[in-house]
């Protein structure tokens, strides 16, 4: 059925699975096979056990830098798996289980983090700055928002070639304050453009609220500015989140253009390793956001359908361990990128000047920490 | 071989390379139905449509955020900046986006979008209608940076621009876009990237200039003949990749350079070609290297032809030059 919601009040979100896991609206519950839903539970566990393996390798060193997606793994998941596999993902840079679901070998992502030679990136980005373009995933990039107008680009060219497509673009609230979140909504409804903006609310832009980030009671009524469609879901209900991007990208497919969702979640650790948020927020609020969390959610819903057992979480989280550590042991074990594929990929081909400068840092093989 | 000005040339260009590539659109703000507030894109869209013609919000971000975009999906865009004074407001999608794009995924993605902005002064248009930003751009790794000063050079480096893998920004000297005019095959060429012209033989003086400032670098250079001084005059077109082979060749050649630009003098490109000059041909030279450029103050509207750099500027840098 066609969602119709009222997104101007903070209670009019819309939710299809309780905190229990039985199902509170089944006009909206989405039909996802079996396999499908197994698939969508191994790659929450997985991302879960990604983040948490990877967040403590920060704590002893052995990674420099982590950004966690905890208690946020429903909202991109859900999303993700809503779409086609045709369908192209603008990523910010905190939705790993989407990036998995769309294929990112488990390896390759460790090597990202550890930025080695076996990173697709050569490890030139900082962790948690990925692309992946055999699943259709785009770039990271750390400025914020700035792939809100690229989304509505992409999907602008896809219509101009009248190829079916959709755009799916990642952002936080925080990202809500930039001004290509408006020129990239504003293109997205002046030209009808098949794009999902997906925000992801947390409600921290690290250490900020908020409320300092907009005055208005929800991001999705900022969608009627632009004169597309806007939508707030439990952002902690994977299957809600499934339901209104599936119709989302349903409508832009068919032509009705961009939608806005908000998915309503929390961020349940810090912004990333840098961070401390015993320095702003109440810890109150993660006592109060822990019912709530995603992954006992759809786990409690797939036991009132018979999938999850104890057993079944077991053997999954048997598995998932040991995918997660075989990663880990591989991946610490490449060498540092090669000294002179830092010139590589600045240009399509090697311009004169930089072919001179890659002759002279030949010469200076052991730059920094580098590791043969 | 007809002969045409800069705007039609490019207007040429464009609507050739429209022709040879349904991939190719151009976007940007009143470049539709007006035709370009310069009327470069004068009758495109009645050719090939509002689909790939597109008269954009007046949102420069948006422009070029959007141009990404549509160069990842595989078109290849064409974005106007209306003037370069106003590509600011895009800065962080040109600088840490677009330029960025390649290198930071591995390779994986590029971006071929070609951003064509009139700059330049000399049109008593102010401090927001004359500016020369190129420095900005050339100073940031993944960027394409050229600018023609004749109607050859236009047509012929803006089909090589829609060539290249990798974006470019594309000036355009407005102050020349009528009054330059020349022969232009109607046929398609492509000048390639990082090859300098020598407009004028010399062995005192190597002048070197870019744009519309080409125009002042040969009046000079005649000038300075006719007291007996033989300047050779080089239009680099390309400046990132830049042609530093024939810059070098030249000055071993001459021994004395000067580096004709209007943009502001410090930290401007003038200023790294000097740099490049006495890396590679210090011994060879006779005199120090100067710079004739605009002032470092922001561009004036009355005063415009005492902040450009005029003949009798470059004429007595050149004499400085040959008598030091």
């Amino acid at each position: 059925m066609a969602i119709k919601s009222d997104v101007r009040t903070e209670e009019n979100l819309i939710q299809v699975v309780r905190d229990d896991g039985t199902v509170l609206d089944k006009k909206l519950e989405p039909e996802i096979g079996e396999a499908d839903l197994k698939r969508l539970y191994y790659h929450m566990v997985l991302t879960r056990a990604v983040d948490d393996r990877l967040l403590r390798m920060q704590r002893q060193g052995r990674v420099g830098f982590y950004i966690s997606s905890l208690g946020e793994e429903a909202a991109h998941l859900g999303s993700a798996f809503a779409l086609k596999t045709e369908d192209w993902i603008f990523p910010q840079y905190r939705e790993p289980g989407a990036a998995f679901l769309r294929g990112y070998p488990l390896l390759k992502y460790v090597c990202q983090i550890l930025g080695n030679s076996g990173d697709l990136m050569k490890g030139r980005q900082m962790p948690n700055h990925y692309a992946y373009k055999p699943g259709r995933y785009l770039s990271v990039s750390s400025p914020v928002g700035t792939q809100i107008p690229q989304a509505a680009g992409f999907a602008w060219g896809a219509k101009i070639r009248k190829e079916k497509i959709v755009t799916l673009v990642y952002f936080g609230d925080g990202a809500t304050s930039q001004g290509d979140f408006h020129m990239g909504l504003n293109f997205a409804g002046v030209f009808t453009l098949p794009t999902i903006f997906f925000c992801k609310n947390n409600q921290w832009a690290i250490s900020v609220p908020l409320s300092r980030q907009t005055a208005v009671p929800t991001i999705a009524q900022k969608a009627a500015a632009y004169g597309i469609r806007g939508v707030r879901v439990d952002g902690n209900d994977l299957l809600a989140v499934v339901q209104v991007t599936r119709e989302a990208a349903e409508r832009a497919r068919e032509g009705e253009g961009a939608t806005l969702i908000e998915a309503v979640t929390y961020r349940m650790g810090a912004h990333s390793t840098s961070d401390d948020p015993r320095i702003y927020a109440d810890e109150s609020k993660i006592e109060q956001w822990k019912p709530k969390d995603p992954l006992v959610r759809f786990q409690k819903y797939l036991a009132v359908k018979g999938i999850w057992n104890a057993a079944f979480e077991k053997e999954m989280t048997e598995k998932v361990q040991e995918e997660v550590t075989k990663a880990i042991q591989e991946a610490e074990k490449l060498p540092s990128p090669a000294p002179e594929t830092l010139f590589d990929d600045v240009y399509a081909e090697l311009l004169p000047h930089l072919k001179e400068q890659r002759e002279e840092a030949a010469q200076f093989k052991h730059l920094g920490k580098h590791k043969e | 071989m007809p002969t045409v000005n800069m705007i039609q040339a490019l207007n040429d260009a464009i609507r050739s390379a429209m022709r040879k590539d349904d991939r190719v659109v151009i976007l940007g703000e009143d470049v539709g139905k007006l035709g370009g507030v310069f009327r470069v894109t004068t009758g495109l869209m009645d050719e090939f449509g509002g689909d790939r013609v597109i008269d954009t919000p007046l949102a420069e971000g948006g422009i070029i955020g959007a141009a990404i975009g549509m160069a990842l999906y595989g078109l290849r865009p064409i974005a106007e900046i209306q003037f370069s004074d106003f590509i600011y407001p895009a800065f962080d999608q040109i600088v840490n986006e677009l330029a960025k794009y390649r290198y930071r995924s591995g390779g994986q993605y590029g971006c071929p979008l070609v951003i064509r902005t009139p700059s330049g002064g000399g049109i008593k248009g102010g401090l927001y209608h004359s500016q020369s930003p190129e420095a900005y751009f050339i100073h940031t790794a993944g960027l394409k940076v050229v600018m023609p000063s004749n109607p050859y050079d236009a047509k012929g480096m803006l089909l090589a621009a829609m060539l290249q893998e990798d974006p470019v920004i594309f000036f355009e000297p407005k102050r020349i876009y009528r009054a330059a005019k020349g022969e232009v095959p109607e046929k398609e060429y492509a000048i390639e990237f990082g090859k300098a012209n020598v407009i004028r033989q010399g062995t005192q003086v190597t002048l070197l200039s870019y744009g519309a400032m080409v125009v002042e670098a040969a009046q000079a250079a005649e000038k300075a003949a006719a007291e007996g001084i033989d300047v050779e005059v080089i239009d680099l077109r390309s400046l990132v990749p830049l042609d530093i082979e024939t810059v070098i060749r030249s000055v071993q050649k001459t021994g004395r350079v000067v580096v004709l630009n209007e943009a502001p003098k410090t930290c401007g490109f003038a200023a790294e070609l000097i740099a490049l000059v006495n890396e590679k041909a210090f011994l060879h030279l006779q005199a120090p290297p100067l710079r004739v450029t605009g002032y470092d103050t922001p561009f004036p509207y009355s005063l415009e032809h005492q902040y450009l750099p005029s003949v009798e500027r470059i004429l007595k840098a050149l004499k400085d030059t040959a008598h030091f």
